[in-house]
């Protein structure tokens, strides 16, 4: 028994004194995805850099988070002025299947032209979760409906679309703004 | 149906500064439902939620078990949870309790009445009648006041947002 609590803990010492790269390396969020702009075109990561950009990813089914965060990320965006006057907020759909295009164009147009409604094949939305480690389901509701439990954190990516930083769902209005003034301002 | 709409001042008016809507409320039973809402929807979006205050002051246990709205395909009941980044929306099976002597909140962030396949969009100002339906207490018209978009976030003083922890 001690000897395994030892040997626990000099593994973990180990561990922490020589990270290996299967263990300890910091795992990176964002990075390659291939899908489809609110115009209906195809838009990938490439089409990206150059320029910071937020991400975030829900549904337009979604009757809380998503609505309240989006009127949260228009209000910021006012408040930025001409600093964000470039700057794109990007609504990943993870229900494919119902929000077309043409759906989210008029949904996150509601909220403020600069936030763009991004959607894609089944394979597409996976692929993207995947690298940005985010997380969403299909949970059946009892009357034959569905919704969806996902991920809703604002993802801050930079000009060479590096994880940056994140808002987190009703996090402070003046934090966030920090935030966004950092990823915005000169370097 | 028995039911008198009275003036729930001191309920919500403490906390109601957008004054987008009066604070108003009902009664049905022992239920006192004080100033039932729900946000202005986005094009395009076809759900909804509504929330409210339920006083018990009764000594038996209520359950809201269901409701409808003519603007909505059908309602459900659910309730929200943020856990770790992640928003999980789950219906609830059986309704919402009531506890005798209780007061529930339907707010965001936690439970509400969730109007799905919205016929329409709903508009700031509006007021959006619906029937609420309690196991014991029977069934109630009431009228959701529409506010802002975003009302209850971070940068509204709607009525949640002082009051968040």
């Amino acid at each position: 028994m001690v000897a395994a609590l030892a040997a626990a803990i000099g593994f973990l010492a180990v561990q922490r004194l020589a990270p290996s790269a299967n263990v300890a390396e910091p795992v990176p969020i964002g990075g390659p995805f291939r899908l489809t702009s609110e115009a209906g075109k195809p838009i990938t990561d490439a089409d990206l850099l150059g320029k910071p950009f937020a991400l975030y990813f829900g549904f337009t089914r979604c009757p809380d988070v998503c609505p309240t965060s989006m009127a949260d990320v228009a209000v910021l965006l006012q408040r930025l002025g001409p600093l964000a006057a470039d700057f794109r907020v990007y609504f990943v759909s993870v229900d494919p299947e119902r929000d077309t295009a043409a759906l989210l164009a008029e949904y996150t147009d509601a909220f403020d032209p600069r936030i763009v409604g991004l959607t894609g094949t089944p394979d597409e939305i996976a692929a993207i979760a995947k690298v940005y480690r985010a997380y969403y389901r299909k949970v059946p509701t009892s009357q034959g409906d569905y919704t969806m439990d996902h991920t809703a954190t604002i993802y801050l990516m930079d000009a060479q679309g590096r994880f940056a930083a994140t808002i987190a769902y009703q996090e402070a209005a003046d934090t966030a703004l920090a935030k966004l003034r950092r990823l915005l301002g000169p370097e | 149906m028995k039911f008198i709409k009275i003036a729930a001042a001191a309920l919500v008016a403490a906390s109601c500064i957008a004054g987008v809507a009066l604070a108003h409320g009902y009664k049905i039973g022992a239920l006192e439902i004080g100033h039932p809402w729900t946000r202005a929807t986005a094009p395009g979006a076809k759900v909804g939620a509504g929330y409210m205050k339920i006083k018990n002051t009764g000594t038996e246990t209520d359950r809201l078990i269901a409701g409808s709205s003519a603007i909505a395909g059908h309602v459900e009941i659910h309730e929200m949870a943020m856990t770790n980044g992640v928003m999980i929306m789950r219906e609830v099976k059986g309704g919402i309790e009531i506890p005798a002597g209780a007061t529930v909140e339907l707010k965001p962030g936690g439970y509400h009445v969730m109007f799905m396949d919205l016929t329409g969009q709903i508009k700031e100002g509006e007021k959006v009648k619906g029937t609420l339906r309690f196991e014991k207490a029977g069934s109630i018209e009431v009228e959701f006041a529409a506010e802002k978009i975003g009302a209850g976030s971070m940068n509204h003083s709607g009525h949640d947002a002082a009051k968040k922890p």
